[in-house]
């Protein structure tokens, strides 16, 4: 446990204020052993996971996707496909349960909106210049606006990595706790609607080092993000293990030491049913079963659904899937 | 000084252009010689392999397919010594460079002579031609080891489909030898995967396996086990070569039906213009 745990909660409320008090913060969390975590999530990916255990970890994957289209030839008829997908991943098998979003750019969320009404799959957007960041603030929070009022759920922001890593960490979290606001608020603030729950990109493959992982993992979490989230999937560095289990122990200790859990969400590069295995093993060694939720842990993923239905198809008909059985997207 | 001690070579799959081991890290004893004991999960590696090969292979022009078959003769005559050594008759060996060399002649032929112009009543160019069905697994004959092997990969391949193919169990050390041969003579890796190991184990997953296209069983001989292989070929409609009768003559010439059998026809129609 790290030496956060001894602050009162009051005390990290009140961070947000100085930029100084929040570089103290901030630089004064324990540093990441980079060959401990690697070390660390390399052996949690050694478990061997079978059969039953296996089968009930395909549908938890699978609850747990964010079915993911961030493409510039993104169409609405490609992303209302998708949205279908996600209500129904194989429709040969009704026992195969829905996934846990879909997530499009907010041009398209009216299109998505229309299929997935009231059938319990959330609706995610990325905005706030996604994925760059780099844009004024008045035309990321109208990004986030305009994503919320088309019918997202859930929004995922990017962080402004320049800001971060010149070291003006204020002008993160303000951004931060703005975006939040424009998400709405739960007393009615997108007309009776819950408010849009936040997932912070942290953009983890442009952040450098662990420390700097955990520095803007516990910055996103202050600020009011919901969800962090490891990377937009537009660089090449996307989630790893390691990453993800420097961010597991940050949602890990934050809530031991304010009482609120924070989701988390490694997105990019993870394509298989086996990479998939590998990261809920972490969350369960690491965080503990209260994340092995679609409430709480995501995977941003598009090809790895297709995955995890051929792995299930194999688990129930005994014979190895083909994608040619699958849709393609 | 002390006497050397010669280095024996451990004998491992041929998957995906790469010399694994079992996975399941099984080995068994066979011609004096550790080989690797193939498991189910071994094979569906190589289906992954041979799928990942397809695109390319098949989009490669059938001039270079049959330059890089040429090649694989190439490099067996320059090997020659070491399958002899292996116990195989110096004949067999000649035999089997001889085969990859004829059935290289075929890939830049296979089109004329199977392809067609059809006739059709209406101002169109209908044409039919030939295309690689995908990935086939085979069984490869128990006898003869090398030239067996060899005239069921070579059909396959040279068309542009990849092969899973499941070596002998009694006479695995030519196979693996082969691999060797295949991975130094430009054939992308994945085209052609060998397993080695017991033939109940393995080929049941491939015949089953819904990624296979096609299903060649020449060397079962256990006929309960062909049908049973057969059935299971069914269930995506994979196309099937039956077993080889007993006592089939490898040295003949093969005729083109080992090859024509794993292809697909695409017709096109196309308006003839004024």
């Amino acid at each position: 446990m790290t030496a956060t745990t001894t602050s009162a909660r009051s005390d990290l409320t009140e961070l947000g204020r100085s930029e100084t008090a929040l570089r103290t913060f901030l630089h004064g969390l324990p540093g990441v052993d980079q060959v401990g975590a690697e070390q660390r999530a390399a052996q949690l990916g050694t478990r061997s996971i079978k059969t039953t255990a296996k089968a009930e970890a395909i549908d938890l994957a699978i609850r747990m996707v964010d079915l993911t289209t961030l493409e510039g030839a993104d169409t609405p008829g490609k992303v209302r496909a998708l949205a279908a997908k996600a209500l129904r991943p194989d429709p040969a098998d009704p026992s195969c349960p829905h996934v846990g979003a879909v997530c499009v750019y907010p041009a398209m969320v009216p299109h998505v909106a229309e299929v997935l009404r009231g059938s319990g799959v959330h609706l995610a957007s990325v905005a706030t210049a996604f994925p760059s960041g780099q844009a004024p603030l008045e035309i990321k929070l109208a990004d986030v606006r305009a994503a919320v009022e088309a019918g997202a759920d859930e929004i995922d922001m990017v962080i402004n990595r320049g800001a971060f890593l010149a070291g003006r960490y204020s002008e993160v979290y303000d951004e931060i706790k703005a975006v939040k606001e424009a998400c709405g608020s739960a007393d009615g603030g997108r007309q009776g609607r819950p408010a849009a729950h936040l997932k912070v990109i942290l953009e983890t493959g442009e952040l450098a080092t662990y420390d700097n992982v955990r520095r803007a993992s516990w910055l996103a979490m202050l600020a009011g993000g919901d969800f962090i989230k490891t990377s937009t999937g537009k660089v090449p560095v996307a989630a790893t293990p390691p990453v993800t289990l420097v961010m597991l122990e940050a949602v890990r200790d934050f809530r031991a030491a304010t009482g609120r859990q924070v989701g988390v969400k490694p997105a990019g590069g993870i394509k298989t049913t086996k990479d998939a295995i590998k990261y809920l093993v972490m969350v369960n060694e690491t965080v503990g079963a209260d994340w092995l939720s679609p409430d709480w842990f995501r995977f941003g993923a598009s090809s790895l659904l297709n995955d995890l239905l051929m792995q299930r198809t194999k688990l129930t008909t005994g014979v190895y899937a083909g994608p040619d059985y699958f849709t393609l997207d | 000084m002390s006497e050397r001690v010669a280095v024996r070579k451990t004998y491992k799959l041929f998957i995906g252009g790469k010399f694994p081991r079992s996975e399941s890290g099984r080995s068994y004893l066979v011609q004096s010689a550790n080989v690797s004991l193939a498991s189910r999960k071994d094979a569906r590696d190589a289906v992954v392999a041979a799928r990942a090969a397809v695109k390319g292979w098949a989009g490669a022009t059938a001039y270079n397919r049959g330059q890089i078959l040429y090649r694989v003769a190439e490099m067996l005559e320059g090997r020659r010594a070491q399958f002899v050594a292996l116990g195989v008759p110096a004949d067999e060996v000649d035999a089997a460079i001889d085969r990859w060399v004829w059935y290289a002649g075929w890939s830049d032929k296979v089109a004329q002579v199977y392809g067609s112009a059809n006739p059709v009543a209406g101002p169109y160019f209908n044409l039919s031609a030939p295309e690689p069905t995908g990935v086939v697994a085979a069984v490869a004959p128990e006898e003869p080891a090398l030239l067996g092997l060899v005239s069921v990969i070579a059909p396959a391949i040279v068309t542009g489909n990849t092969v899973v193919v499941a070596a002998s169990p009694a006479a695995p050390l030519a196979a693996v030898t082969l691999a060797e041969v295949l991975a130094t003579s430009d054939l992308p890796g994945g085209v052609v995967n060998i397993l080695t190991g017991r033939l109940t184990e393995t080929v049941p997953t491939l015949a089953a396996h819904m990624d296979v296209n096609a299903l060649d069983l020449t060397g079962v001989a256990d006929a309960e086990l062909a049908a049973d292989l057969e059935i299971k070929a069914a269930e995506n409609l994979k196309r099937v070569l039956r077993p080889a009768p007993a006592g089939h003559d490898w040295y003949a010439d093969p005729g083109i039906t080992r090859l024509t059998t794993l292809l697909e026809t695409k017709t096109v129609w196309h308006p003839k213009g004024v």
